[in-house]
């Protein structure tokens, strides 16, 4: 869309990291912590929407980069002593590493192929945390030691386990992944990804070397998944196999489709309400995955752009 | 046991596999070449499969026989309509777009799930077996409704390939496959194929299942395994290939059943998930099948 | 501009199983020409123009575009060295606007060309998406949704994205299929001032439009080169007139 409107944009992005600010000195224990998962759950969607929602790629096996920033980080945490900051960006390095190999070998399919494989290596990627449950627990898991539950940094000291630390953490990574995301999908690049998205013999017929650029997307969208799979390890102190679970990589496309993919608040709202409505049901009954297919039918049938991707259509087309 | 028994029992348990796996990976093989459809909830069909038979057997409170015999017709039937439904209510107004669809299927997937643990429960539960009676091998006592299983599945298989290949309606799916604009065109009714063919789809599943729940319990999660086993034959038997579907059934499932038993069970999942994502991408028409048109 | 050779293949053929589309084709085509390559349907001019752009991949033969071997480079490559292709079936973002179209395509060429001083690197963006879409009259639709255009100005929009990549070789697939009467002169004027700068490749079955614009016409029939010459050649020709048998 021909950007008009900067102001607003800015405003209404600025204007939500605030909100989530101020947020944590009004919100009872519960939620504090709940929305901290969310705000850490909602970059991993917002990795995903950086393929599904603005390259057109749907993955079904996100759960893998999920895992290799939890593991990555969370083995180094727990088998280390090398402290949470490097733990952290070996998590993250782990995501890196993994995306482009998987970028490399899967992105000579596309479209159902490509869901596919993804949703295949994904499985062979948990299948590997259960068969070397000698080091990970697999299932069980592994909890983080004490010395893993704070770091100092830059002569600040941080401690883990305090809630408002966590939650500042969670919100500052969830800010820098909203700017990195953005100076991606507002900049030439992000017009590229959305022509590929839209046409792709049309883009590579241009020019442009779309297997390079779509390789790119990956790796973004796959170390930004990772990036918040390393931060819920270390934040929450657990790692376990379910998280590279194929549960866990549908979750990914069931909150950016609801929020809206290809716009960029969307996979935050989109986690947000699922996450509620899953917590809520969940009271009620241990079937609660049963609101995530009633959902994921509903959207797909009536409801293709989600809440912000209707809104734009209809309402606000400045909304990026 | 010495290793040559050891290895004909292994061999006898990747036979029942293969069989129960053939029959399963044949309905999705079916939907795909057909409708050109992932059905992701195709282990869902055979896990309600296997739920509804035991509901069956343990309504019917008579001889196991007559109770599983009764689940072997009526079962097939219900799953067959709840597939039915779904295609109708569903797939139809997506237009069976590729991508659409996968995501629906994954939705359904979880309702039929869910709905089952809501109401069957969380349990693992057996059905009786017909008959009981154990063949004495030199080597070993092994189960004849295992045997049974296994007879039961090729006479399907013939069954199946009969239709397909030997009457009118199997020559209607058959060029519904081939070209549908054109079957359109020769007034096929591929409205009514693709709803048929969604529902034999199950129906194979939903068999397979109640062919083997006998054996193995009927579990709310008894699907997801069958579901990825299947994908795995149908993408390196090549999709809508009858022919190299069993094939791959056979290898997978007894290649499955071997390393299984000798080594990890999932060691050998590793194995054929990793085998099958190569596959996809390097020869995606698999061993047997013809590039898609 | 001086008439020197632009793009030539030697032996180009390309099978499609037990079929021959294109058969060991010498082809040439010299700077500054407008060349028309003609042909009944099925003769091969879709195949051998994808050949050509890269879009698919020869059984053997070769292609040298101004000098280098370009036989195996893929074809976004060959778009950044000077061949845009527009598609027969007009290919373009039905979501997004004309110019939004457009600047994509002069993104793709500025990133090649080193940018003149003083202007910023949006500025220049801006300016030569207007110009590529004023060149082709579409200036004053550039805020219009691609996808809801008519016809007629969707192909226009096409060839402004071609343009927009200035190329050296500028190869229309068919381009006036679909057009009114007015459109095609309109189209004709252009392509003439377009040939001022560029060398055009034309694809066509509207033979007044070819005679009026063709420096030089190539007949292909069942993948091979039947004929080559100037129109008035062209039109005596019998093997030509056999080949086509009253196809306009």
């Amino acid at each position: 869309m021909t950007n008009s409107h900067p102001v607003r944009v800015l405003a209404l992005h600025v204007g939500v990291i605030v909100l989530l600010f101020l947020l944590q000195f009004v919100l009872p224990d519960y939620h504090h912590l709940a929305m901290t998962r969310v705000m850490v759950l909602a970059v991993y969607a917002m990795g995903y929407n950086m393929l599904f929602g603005y390259t057109g790629l749907l993955s079904l096996g996100h759960a893998m980069f999920f895992a290799a920033g939890l593991y990555g980080a969370g083995l180094t945490a727990y088998y280390t002593d090398w402290g949470v900051p490097l733990a952290f960006l070996i998590g993250i390095g782990c995501g890196f590493v993994l995306s482009l190999l998987i970028g490399l070998i899967s992105l000579r399919t596309s479209g159902v192929a490509f869901m596919i494989v993804t949703m295949m290596f994904a499985q062979v990627a948990y299948l590997t945390t259960t068969y070397f449950t000698d080091y990970t627990r697999g299932e069980e898991g592994l909890t983080m030691p004490q010395s893993a539950r704070s770091f100092d940094l830059l002569g600040l000291h941080v401690d883990l386990t305090d809630a408002g630390q966590r939650y500042n953490l969670a919100l500052g990574m969830l800010a820098l992944a909203l700017l990195v995301i953005f100076l991606v999908v507002k900049g030439p690049i992000g017009r590229v990804l959305i022509a590929i998205r839209e046409n792709e013999p049309r883009t590579l017929m241009l020019g442009y070397d779309t297997f390079r650029l779509k390789l790119m997307a990956l790796v973004i969208s796959g170390t930004i998944s990772a990036m918040a799979g390393a931060a819920y390890a270390l934040l929450f102190a657990y790692i376990g196999a379910t998280f590279a679970s194929i549960q866990y990589s549908i979750e990914a496309l069931l909150f950016t489709l609801l929020g809206g993919a290809g716009t960029i608040l969307g996979p935050l709202l989109g986690t947000m309400a699922m996450f509620y409505m899953i917590d809520i049901t969940s009271e009620y009954t241990s079937a609660y995955l049963l609101v995530t297919g009633v959902a994921l039918v509903l959207l797909v049938l009536y409801f293709p752009k989600g809440i912000l991707g209707t809104i734009r259509e209809r309402w606000w087309p400045w909304l990026p | 046991m010495a290793f040559g028994p050891f290895l004909l029992l292994a061999t006898l348990e990747g036979l029942l596999q293969a069989a129960v796996l053939t029959l399963t990976a044949l309905g999705l093989s079916l939907v795909f070449g057909v409708m050109r459809v992932v059905n992701v909830a195709h282990g869902e069909f055979y896990m309600l499969g296997a739920v509804v038979a035991w509901w069956i057997a343990s309504m019917i409170g008579l001889h196991p026989a007559v109770g599983f015999f009764a689940a072997l017709i009526i079962s097939p039937l219900v799953v067959g309509a709840v597939a039915f439904a779904g295609e109708r209510l569903i797939l139809k107004r997506l237009n069976y777009n590729p991508e659409s669809t996968i995501v629906a299927t994954i939705g359904m997937l979880y309702v039929i799930q869910q709905t089952v643990l809501l109401t069957y429960g969380p349990d693992a539960r057996p059905v009786p077996t017909p008959f009981y009676y154990r063949l004495q091998l030199p080597w070993f006592g092994y189960s004849a409704y295992n045997l049974f299983v296994i007879v039961a599945a090729i006479a399907l298989l013939l069954a199946v390939w009969f239709v397909l290949s030997r009457t009118r309606l199997g020559l209607v799916m058959r060029a519904t496959q081939f070209d549908s604009e054109t079957a359109q065109a020769f007034g096929i009714p591929i409205q009514r194929v693709y709803a048929f063919v969604f529902a034999a789809g199950a129906m194979l599943a939903a068999v397979a299942a109640v062919l083997i729940v006998p054996i193995r319990q009927a579990h709310y999660l008894m699907g997801l395994d069958p579901l990825l086993l299947s994908f795995i034959v149908v993408i390196i038997g090549g999709l809508g290939s009858l022919r190299g579907t069993v094939v791959a059934a056979l290898l997978i499932g007894l290649s499955d059943g071997i390393i299984s038993v000798f080594f990890s069970p999932t060691l050998a999942k590793m194995i054929s998930t990793l085998l099958v994502a190569l596959v996809l991408v390097f020869k995606p028409e698999g061993l047997f099948g013809t590039r898609a048109r | 501009m001086a008439s020197v050779s632009l793009l030539s293949t030697k032996g180009l053929t390309r099978h499609f199983g037990g079929l021959k589309a294109v058969n060991q084709v010498d082809f040439e085509i010299r700077t500054g020409e407008i060349r028309a390559l003609i042909g009944p349907n099925g003769a091969g001019k879709t195949t051998f123009v994808s050949l050509l752009s890269g879009r698919i991949t020869p059984t053997s033969g070769s292609i040298e575009f101004l000098g280098a071997d370009i036989t195996d480079d893929p074809a976004h490559k060959r778009v950044r060295d000077g061949i845009a292709y527009t598609f027969q079936i007009t290919s373009i973002y039905g979501t997004l606007t004309a110019y939004e179209n457009v600047e994509l395509s002069v993104q793709s060429a500025l990133r090649r060309s080193p940018r003149p001083a003083g202007m910023s690197g949006h500025a220049l963006l801006r300016r030569k998406t207007l110009e590529a879409l004023d060149r082709v009259g579409l200036g004053d639709r550039a805020g219009e949704r691609a996808g809801t255009m008519s016809y007629g100005h969707q192909r226009l929009l096409e060839v402004a994205m071609g343009l927009a990549l200035e190329p050296k070789l500028l190869i229309l697939d068919e381009p006036t299929q679909g057009l009114s009467d007015g459109e095609i002169e309109n189209f004709c004027t252009l392509v003439k001032e377009i040939a001022r700068s560029a060398t055009v490749l034309l694809i066509e079955h509207n033979m007044p439009v070819v005679m009026q614009l063709a420096d030089t016409i190539t007949v292909l029939d069942h993948g091979e080169i039947l004929a080559s010459g100037t129109p008035e050649e062209i039109r005596a020709n019998e093997a030509v007139q056999a080949a086509y048998l009253g196809a306009a």
